[in-house]
């Protein structure tokens, strides 16, 4: 297996995050849709490194993978927050900063 | 001999007793007033001080002081004066030496209010008092600035019936509210100081060699295309604060709804700030250009002064009638200028200070005059001269002022822009000029007329009135005092005047 | 130390002292008497100084005192100063003298105002004195209008004392619009000249004159200019009509401003630069032809007067006329004699009327009549004044009015000459109708049918200083019986009455040498019109041999004219109201409607874009992710194919 075939797994799973984030309703959803776009950056992080043999990569992708914990976090937080004030997490309704 | 860096102090004095207000005067009023008191006054002191040994035979610019703040751009903190920033920055120092006096009675936030002010000052001093183009700007936006939240939290609000074709727009835009003032004073301002900003830059990137600095690029020579469109960036910039016709608008509205010292002030003081920008800057750095646009300075000046005459007789509202004559007396301050002969950029000059001091005179008056009758409306009030005799005398003696007549400053730099104005390129500058003068006779006298030497208006609240009271003696004192003083004996204004004038006429019509 | 002018400075700066202490302190001035005392002193002062004056500079001795008040360029622009000769002593004399003497009657005839009033009123006749003597002594241009518009605003100040009635308060703000028109013909003339010949001084512009160095290309429009300044201010038509709405003064005022001095500047200046005016003699035919129409009109309008100060106003236009005439023809020698005597006998008139109108609590002549019992001395004095004014013999008005007439006669205005003389005529008329009404007469409202009152009700109205009286009057002060005035009084009438009868003789007997030759018939034509007028009245209101009402029927038209004033008044009310008000308002709504509203509209428009285009901005977070999508795709798509 070369480096395209890891490439292709970070794209498809990146437009499978995408389509999650742009069509979920949920707004738990789309943080999924959110890590799983996070972790698709972290595929090709990974197999650049280990192709190139640059260990840079590998470090990196535990910076991230740290990050996308403490932003889960938050997020799930803020959504939490959400419904105990708005009594809902649909995405629609969340319209406060409409023009 | 070690001299003190009397300017800087002069500059900076209000902006430290604006700190210490904000910091130590919390909820204790007569403090905040008394450390204004002071301050304005350091200042005041300061100003005649330069004023007074301004080594009149030396000329040219002193009392230097210069340190280096970005020496990589070229930028440094210089400061000195010349006979006619001397005289502006004095102007400046009596105004609002006054006006602290003239708002002794705000109740709101005076706290911040006076801090505010006090910051405005210290912009308006510097931009008389510095020399580099750069730091001129920065103090500009100081001046400016301010004044949206004094207006918008201190200020009135007015009543204006929306009609005409344009009648739509007026509702959508709020006209008449203070808001609406302020918003619109601030955005003319910034608009203006786009402009500024442009040529300042042009400029600087035309030098080529890195200086803000006045005194170097004074001796420069410009292209003339650059000279062109540079000097009418700076007409329109600096114009919109002298208020030019088309673009004075923002001054009625302004100055009526801004609280009485924040008028006096920008009436008195900011608006010479525009008419000294032109002067300094325009004709100051661009030469040619300024001679190739004379024509058009004092065209559009002799329509400010009859149109802004007319319009003042139109109002109704005092405030309105006040801020009207000084669009039409600034058109004066431009036609003086735009003569570009010694006599007529003496009158511009000395008009500068003399309707400052007028016009300063007039909103303190209005103001007293509201906070005691709690009316504006000119045609309901009436006789008040038998109850507050003081405030009706130094009305008159403002009104004689703006009207021309001799013994008092307005006459003098009158006279010396119509002798101007007919030894000029343009000679027949001189008829709307003197119909200007004998307009605003008959606008101010007619308002004197009514308000304070005519029978008793009927209205029930206006049967006792006090006079002025304590320090808002202070106020009207200092201000018809000099009034005088400056037409009585008008040489302690022109001489230093006059040494700065010459010189610049020197370069611009290059003999 | 006589000669050279610090007296004539002297006699000027007392009353700027004067005027000083009482602006400044305002205790004293608030003391009322008092401050009319200080005032009084340095007025008495400065006479002796200005009599000293005048002595010193009789002869051709001429002295002048100058000081930088305006610098220019590193040099003198203008200065101020006094420049001490014959004429202007003479004329300071004059001043001195008549202001003192008011100030002395006012003692008595404002003895009524409250204390700060008065302490006002002294103010304001010291600030006045001041500033004529300084134009009289004015050295230059610069400073003659200075003060040329200081008395102007004096006289604004004084008609406007009792300012809180509606008809004084009116009165003032015309009297100061209508001369400031003319003063910015002044202004504009003074301007040009300075332009035309490099200077202001009047002893520079002289020897320039006199060396033919003017040049005269453009003159006369510069003349003109200077003349209209005097048209306004010495009440020339048709600025003439602040005049006699300036009554509404207190009656010293108007002897003193409005009939001795201050509307006499226009005189003396034009005698003052007659050499300048000689250079133009077109103008200087303006100047008769509107002299001497300005007297007949006036005094076909004092005709018609019910008002005694009206009567004099019109007088006051109408001798004025005669000097302007006098100037004109060329002979500014007379014109000037006759403002010097004219100020004499007019302020006599006046203050005279001041106390007939003190002890009747009128203006009106309908209410007075046999006032000759009660207030005899009064009426001695006031029937010299009015002898002097018809120009009868060994009296005061006699050899300058006739030298007026041969000066016009000489000059060439045969039509202006007729016109005078018929002037000479109707003025003694309308005095003797004064005198006999007020003093001798039964009083109208006995008589049957009262015809003389036919014109009372266009001009009943005008109450100046009788309303003022009468409200004492009505406060129970012993109710109208007429009474000679107090001593202090009495006292200036009898001085000027004597000075009159005294200037009189000594002219009737000594004939200075006039520069022309008048005819033998000149003086019994001007003299023999005098009586016919004088005859005339005694005739219709003291005999009524012949009907006041047929006598004003048989002129018609004339007589319902003049009693519209001739339309003039309603003529600058119109243009007031229509061209400066009425035009305001257009420019004023143009400006907020039309010049604001295109600014308004800009923003508005900002206002209504930015409303459209925020409905882009929904709020919801996915749409936003769609709109980053599709930028993406499209970039990938550019970056791919373009």
């Amino acid at each position: 297996m070369g480096l395209q075939a890891y490439l292709t797994l970070a794209a498809i799973v990146f437009c499978i995050g995408l389509f999650g984030v742009m069509t979920r309703r949920n707004t738990i959803g789309i943080l999924l849709g959110i890590e799983l776009m996070l972790n698709s950056v972290n595929i090709n992080l990974v197999a650049f490194g280990r192709y190139s043999g640059d260990v840079t990569g590998m470090v990196f992708t535990v910076f991230t993978i740290c990050i996308t914990v403490a932003e889960a976090a938050v997020g799930l937080a803020i959504v939490i927050l959400l419904f105990r004030v708005r009594r809902t997490v649909t995405a629609d309704h969340l319209d406060l900063l409409r023009g | 001999m070690n001299r003190l860096p009397l300017l800087s102090i002069m500059t900076w004095a209000p902006f430290a007793s604006a700190l210490i207000i904000m910091f130590f005067a919390r909820r204790r009023p007569l403090l905040v007033r008394w450390t204004s008191v002071v301050g304005t006054g350091i200042s005041l002191v300061a100003s005649i001080w330069v004023y007074w040994t301004y080594d009149r035979a030396a000329a040219g610019f002193q009392f230097q002081e210069a340190f280096p703040l970005v020496p990589s751009l070229g930028i440094s903190y210089l400061m000195a004066i010349d006979g006619i920033s001397a005289l502006m920055a004095l102007l400046t120092a009596i105004i609002i030496f006054a006006g602290v006096f003239a708002s002794w009675t705000t109740k709101e936030r005076s706290q911040e209010f006076y801090a505010l002010l006090l910051v405005l000052v210290t912009g308006v001093f510097g931009v008389f008092v510095t020399l580099d183009l750069f730091i001129f700007f920065l103090f500009y936006e100081i001046a400016v600035l301010p004044m949206y939240l004094l207006i918008g939290i201190w200020g009135s609000s007015g009543d204006i019936r929306p009609q005409g074709i344009f009648g739509w727009a007026m509702g959508r835009t709020g006209v008449g509210t203070k808001e609406y003032a302020a918003m619109k004073l601030t955005l003319y301002l910034l608009f203006g100081s786009a402009f500024i900003l442009v040529g300042m830059l042009a400029l600087f990137v035309a030098t080529g060699s890195r200086t803000f600095s006045f005194l170097e690029l004074q001796t420069m020579q410009f292209e003339p295309a650059l000279q062109t469109w540079v000097f009418l960036a700076f007409y329109v910039g600096f114009g919109i604060l002298a208020g030019i016709w088309p673009l004075h608008t923002w001054s009625p509205d302004g100055h009526a709804s801004a609280p009485t010292a924040v008028s006096m002030l920008h009436a008195g003081v900011l608006m010479k700030l525009g008419a000294y920008g032109v002067v300094r800057m325009g004709m100051g750095l661009l030469p040619d250009a300024a001679v190739d646009w004379a024509w058009l300075v004092g065209t559009i000046g002799c329509i400010n002064i009859v149109y802004g005459a007319l319009s003042a007789m139109a109002q109704t509202d005092l405030k309105y009638v006040i801020a009207y004559s000084s669009v039409s007396h600034m058109g004066i301050v431009m036609v003086g200028a735009a003569t570009l002969t010694p006599t007529g950029l003496n009158g511009s000059v000395f008009q500068m200070f003399a309707h400052g001091i007028m016009t300063g005179l007039f909103f303190a008056i209005v103001g007293l005059v509201y906070e005691k009758a709690h009316s504006r409306e000119i045609f309901k009030m009436g006789g008040f001269g038998a109850m507050m005799p003081g405030i009706a005398t130094a009305f008159t003696i403002g009104a004689l002022s703006s009207l021309g007549l001799p013994a008092t400053a307005g006459f003098v730099a009158e006279f010396l822009t119509f002798l101007g104005a007919w030894t000029s390129d343009y000679p027949w500058w001189l008829f709307p000029a003197v119909i200007g003068a004998f307009l605003t006779s008959v606008y101010v006298l007619r308002v004197a007329g009514q308000i304070f030497w005519g029978p008793k208006a009927p209205d029930p609240h206006f049967q006792h009135l006090p006079d002025a009271q304590g320090p808002e003696w202070a106020a009207l004192g200092i201000l018809v005092f000099v009034l005088v003083l400056f037409g009585v004996l008008p040489s302690i204004a022109i001489a230093p005047v006059d040494t700065a004038t010459g010189q610049l006429l020197l370069r611009l019509t290059g003999q | 130390m006589a000669g050279d002018g610090t007296l004539a400075l002297a006699a000027l700066l007392l009353h700027a002292v004067a005027f000083l202490v009482l602006a400044v302190a305002a205790p004293l001035r608030r003391l009322g008497r008092p401050a009319g005392y200080v005032s009084i002193l340095c007025a008495a002062g400065s006479l002796a100084a200005a009599v000293l004056s005048w002595r010193a500079h009789a002869g051709e001795a001429i002295s002048r005192l100058v000081w930088t008040w305006l610098p220019t360029e590193g040099q003198t622009l203008a200065t101020v100063g006094v420049l001490a000769d014959a004429d202007s002593t003479l004329m300071l004399t004059l001043v001195a003298l008549v202001a003192l003497l008011v100030q002395v009657y006012s003692l008595g005839y404002l003895s009524d105002e409250s204390a700060p009033a008065l302490g006002r009123y002294y103010a304001y006749q010291s600030l006045f004195a001041f500033s004529m003597m300084g134009l009289v002594l004015a050295p230059n241009f610069v400073q003659l209008f200075i003060c040329w518009e200081l008395v102007g605003l004096c006289s604004y100040l004084l008609i406007g004392f009792w300012y809180q009635r509606p008809a004084a308060a009116r009165a003032a703000l015309k009297a100061f619009w209508i001369t400031k028109a003319g003063d910015v013909g002044f202004l504009i003339g003074i301007v040009l000249l300075w332009r035309h010949t490099g200077t202001f001084d009047l002893a520079e512009m002289r020897v320039l004159a006199g060396n033919g160095a003017i040049p005269l290309a453009g003159l006369a429009v510069i003349t003109f200019c200077i003349y209209l300044g005097a048209v306004g201010k010495s009440a020339q038509f048709p600025l003439h009509i602040w005049l006699p709405d300036a009554m509404e003064g207190p009656t010293p005022v108007s002897a003193l401003i409005h009939a001795a001095t201050m509307v006499t500047a226009g005189v003396y200046l034009l005698h003052r630069t007659d050499w300048l005016f000689a250079l133009t003699p077109d103008v200087l035919a303006i100047v008769v032809w509107i002299g001497a129409f300005t007297a007949l009109l006036s005094a076909v309008l004092a005709c018609v007067q019910t008002d005694i100060k009206r009567v004099l106003a019109y007088s006051t236009v109408s001798q004025l006329s005669y000097m302007m005439a006098a100037i004109g023809a060329g002979f500014s020698a007379a014109g000037f004699f006759h403002l010097l005597t004219h100020g004499i006998f007019k302020a006599l008139l006046f203050l005279g009327a001041g106390a007939v109108i003190h002890a009747a609590h009128s203006n009106d002549l309908t209410d007075m009549g046999r006032l000759a019992r009660r207030m005899p001395q009064t009426a001695i004095v006031f029937t010299v004044g009015a002898l002097s004014l018809a120009g009868l013999p060994l009296f005061a008005g006699f050899l300058s009015k006739e030298e007026i007439l041969g000066a016009v006669r000489a000059g060439g205005f045969t039509a202006p000459f007729a016109m005078l003389i018929l002037v000479a005529f109707l003025t003694a008329f309308y005095m003797f109708r004064v005198v006999f009404l007020a003093f001798f007469a039964e009083p109208v409202a006995l008589h049957a049918g009262a015809p003389v009152a036919a014109g009372v009700g266009a001009h009943a109205s005008h109450v100046a200083d009788a309303g003022h009286h009468a409200s004492h009057a009505a406060a129970g002060v012993a109710a109208h019986e007429p009474h000679e005035p107090p001593a202090s009084m009495l006292l200036p009438l009898w001085v000027l009455a004597l000075l009159s009868v005294a200037i009189g003789v000594y002219f009737t007997f000594v004939h200075p040498e006039p520069e022309f030759t008048s005819p033998a018939w000149l003086m019994p034509v001007a003299v023999g019109s005098a009586v016919a007028g004088i005859l005339l009245a005694w005739a219709t209101y003291q005999r009524r041999a012949i009907d006041a009402a047929s006598l004003a029927a048989a002129f018609g038209p004339i007589y319902r004219s003049a009693l519209a004033r001739f339309w003039i008044d309603d003529v600058f009310e119109r243009a007031y109201l229509l061209a400066i008000l009425g035009f305001s308002r257009v420019i004023g709504w143009i400006d907020r409607y039309l010049v604001d509203g295109v600014l308004n509209m800009l923003s508005a428009w900002t206002v209504t874009a930015a409303d459209d285009l925020r409905t882009m901005q929904s709020g919801r977070a996915q749409d936003y992710v769609y709109g980053i999508a599709v930028g993406l795709l499209v970039l990938l798509l550019w970056v791919q194919f373009g």
